[in-house]
């Protein structure tokens, strides 16, 4: 019989036995215990943020950019809430996340004590699995189960709520080397008779199509496709998060489809005669009007989630499946499709509206994502949400050495400057980009104390176009350029009924340039093309993170698009 | 849209209730009753579910239900043969003395028992189907101005004999 220990002992045991060497911690009453137990354990490093928020999306990047799962520790109460945000973002798209909440004694608990929230219960839609440790013996197996779930099937955040009590409380010192969960039964393997039938679908094709979403690039499986695309000679179209899936200048590699597709790839989806889809839940913004989404075609759906297939899209072959396995299964059969023709044609849509923005009103996003593709043929860009994050899923080239991190399905503001520093964190050898808006960077800027604190030196670029660009971009072509409540400049006396910039508009707040300085990091402004280049070259040569304000045009907008609910195929272009 | 029904074996633990239900309240799924109670194994709780939805929903929610951690297995009873009953009180009030006897005489005709009565009032306990118990409240609600009602929601399992199979909807009356 091993000796009893205590609840925190065993916790921080847990995390050496998982492996974890770097966790997101925020102190709060609730889990000094922890954190004092973690004061001893040199192998352990803990990363310090300036708000939860920011902590739970860095271990975000951290998990995306190296495939480990992220561990965030945060107090009961508000600290337990500030990590909600992120949660839901961790939910949607896939990351791997144990989020440890404290929580008030056990007998507290009902009470409405001093930070007391049912976590679990706000949490229950949005996590993977969510438990509050109530008994101390139960603790070991709940931390594996949670390690498990988290990284196992489609990965996700788990939640788990541990009373201080049961932190110090004495009991039993094993930490399982497994977990059996009944209820849990991720799925291992493919079905391969249903995968033969999609295979043969797709070789009898005249105008196959793969539409590749975010479950590929989770599944590490790029290798593997780019293989399989070049084995069949299938045309590929990704969705945001497929983006990366096979390297960007790749022949057969059309763009992005969807509400800010590029217009040969929409119409490529709209035309096709059968669509293998993998890794996608075919979300509305993939879609567009469910009843004009690729009229043409048979499809082939393969998913790691049962109930992602034929819920919004149903489709002829549904193939349950990681697609790791997948691939590799199709990789036995694969043969060259004669495709030529179909690929020409696509060739020809792209050059009747090619990706292009117009370069006679000065420095344009495209060239500012060209200066990045130029200069930084490695490493991880991450983005935050709007504007930015189209033209940058645009205009970004991604190869095998380039990662591409963003908040794809739940689209949350904040994300990406915290984001870019758990990438740079948990890969402090590679180059991390960071894409923002200035109104998404406003929402985590404290975050730059913990870039100073953590040396994690990025490059950040601040697209700044004093607005909160994507709505306005809606108000500017649906809704007679009302800007309510998106102009950054606007102070108290501006006239209500502004319909955009002129020469009485207000000085823009913060000074970003002066802001990175406040906290020792390295500010740039740029106003020219000509800038570019140049304050990239610059930017490499600092040893502190780095902020690129970009000054772009005010009124710069999207394109393509499709409105809301709209076919897809029904592009605004110009 | 027609009504279905959910067999759900789950963990017996605190909040898988709260998620289940969730569930039906977060996606907007149509949800008639739910009950649960503790199996012949107390670490494990049955659920019978009703709901109401069109087929690509209920194949959703059967998913949905699937994915859950603390789920341990999803049965679809909709077309299997399988006892279901409900638990249901009805007291009828102000009754006059014509008015309990023909309590009686539904009691008798409906298979319900007259289990307590008073000056006044008479209470019914029922033992069937939901349509069953459905009938019987309009019945009621017909004939009597104050009854006060209160109904278990159904619960369910598979039927033994191979020789129901066809027969479903008998034991659903």
């Amino acid at each position: 019989m091993a000796m009893d220990i205590t609840g925190r002992k065993l916790f921080v045991k847990a995390l050496l036995e998982e492996g974890v060497d770097t966790v997101f911690g925020y102190p709060g009453g609730m889990v000094t215990d922890i954190l004092d137990e973690l004061y001893k354990h040199e192998e352990i490093e803990l990363v310090l943020p300036r708000h939860e928020q920011g902590l739970i999306h860095e271990a975000e990047g951290y998990a995306k950019a190296t495939g480990k799962v992220g561990v965030c520790i945060v107090t009961s109460g508000p600290g337990a809430t500030n990590i909600i945000t992120g949660l839901a973002d961790a939910h949607y798209d896939n990351i791997p996340l144990v989020c440890i909440t404290g929580q008030v004694p056990l007998n507290l608990i009902g009470n409405d004590a001093f930070q007391e929230v049912d976590i679990v219960g706000m949490t229950r839609s949005i996590t993977k699995y969510g438990v509050t440790v109530r008994d101390r013996k139960e603790l070991g197996k709940i931390l594996k189960m949670a390690f498990h779930i988290a990284k196992t099937g489609k990965p996700g955040p788990v939640l788990i709520d541990l009373p201080k009590d049961i932190q110090t409380a004495p009991g039993p010192g094993e930490y399982p080397e497994s977990v059996s969960i009944r209820g849990y039964k991720p799925n291992e393997s493919v079905h391969v008779g249903q995968l033969k039938k999609g295979y043969k679908l797709l070789k009898s094709a005249k105008k196959p199509l793969f539409l590749i979403g975010g479950g590929v690039n989770s599944a590490k499986a790029n290798d593997k496709m780019l293989k399989l695309v070049e084995q069949t000679k299938v045309p590929v179209v990704t969705t945001i998060m497929g983006k990366g899936a096979i390297p960007t200048n790749h022949p057969y590699y059309i763009g992005n489809s969807g509400m800010h597709g590029k217009y040969a790839a929409n119409i490529a989806v709209g035309q096709c005669d059968v669509l293998f889809s993998i890794g996608t839940r075919f979300n509305d913004r993939i879609t567009g009007d469910l009843n004009e989404f690729a009229p043409n075609a048979q499809i082939v759906h393969v998913d790691i989630d049962t109930a992602a297939i034929s819920r919004n899209v149903v489709v002829d072959v549904p193939i349950v499946a990681d697609a790791n396995l997948a691939l590799e299964k199709l990789l036995e059969w694969a043969e060259p499709q004669n495709t030529e023709e179909w690929l020409l044609q696509i060739q020809e849509w792209d050059k009747e509206n090619p990706l292009e923005m117009r370069r006679d009103k000065g420095m344009t996003p495209q060239m500012i994502m060209e200066g990045i593709n130029q200069q930084f043929p490695e490493g991880i860009i991450v983005t935050d949400v709007g504007q930015h994050q189209m033209w940058a899923s645009q205009y970004i080239e991604l190869n095998e050495n380039k990662q591409y991190i963003t908040s794809g399905g739940l689209g949350t503001m904040g994300f990406g400057f915290p984001a870019a520093i758990g990438a740079k964190i948990g890969c402090p050898d590679k180059q991390v980009i960071c894409i923002s808006g200035d109104g998404g960077m406003q929402m985590n800027i404290q975050e730059l104390a913990t870039a100073m604190a953590q040396e994690a030196n990025i490059i950040v670029c601040i697209l700044n176009n004093y607005y909160l660009g994507m709505v306005r971009q809606m108000q500017q072509l649906f809704y007679g350029k009302r800007y309510e409540a998106t102009c950054l400049r606007r102070r108290k006396n501006c006239p209500k009924d502004c319909k955009g910039p002129n020469s009485a508009c207000p000085p823009y707040e913060p000074d970003f340039v002066k802001l990175a300085e406040s906290y020792g990091a390295f500010g740039i402004r740029v106003t020219k093309e000509e800038e570019i280049v140049p304050a990239f070259e610059k930017a490499k040569m600092q040893n502190t993170p780095v902020l690129i304000e970009f000054l772009i045009a005010t009124e710069e907008i999207v394109l393509p698009m499709v409105k809301g609910g709209n076919p897809m195929t029904e592009m605004i272009l110009k | 849209m027609k009504n279905r029904w959910i067999a759900l074996y789950v963990e017996n633990q605190v909040g898988v209730l709260a998620k289940v239900s969730g569930l039906f309240s977060g996606k907007s799924y149509n949800l008639q009753s739910l009950t649960v109670g503790t199996t012949e194994d107390e670490t494990v709780s049955r659920m019978t579910i009703c709901v109401t939805s069109d087929d690509i929903t209920f194949e959703q929610i059967k998913k949905q239900l699937n994915r859950m951690v603390e789920v341990i297995k999803v049965i679809d009873l909709t077309d299997m043969p399988i006892h279901m009953k409900e638990i249901l009180f009805a007291k009828v009030k102000n009754c006059s003395v014509a008015d309990k006897a023909e309590l009686f005489q539904i009691a008798q005709v409906f298979h319900v028992e007259v289990v307590d009565i008073g000056t006044d009032s008479v209470l019914l306990e029922s033992k069937m189907t939901e349509r069953r118990n459905n009938e019987l409240i309009d019945l009621l609600r017909s004939k009597y101005k104050q009854i006060e009602i209160v109904r278990g929601g159904a619960v369910a399992i598979e039927s033994i004999s191979t020789s129901c199979a066809g027969r479903a909807e008998y034991f659903r009356k």
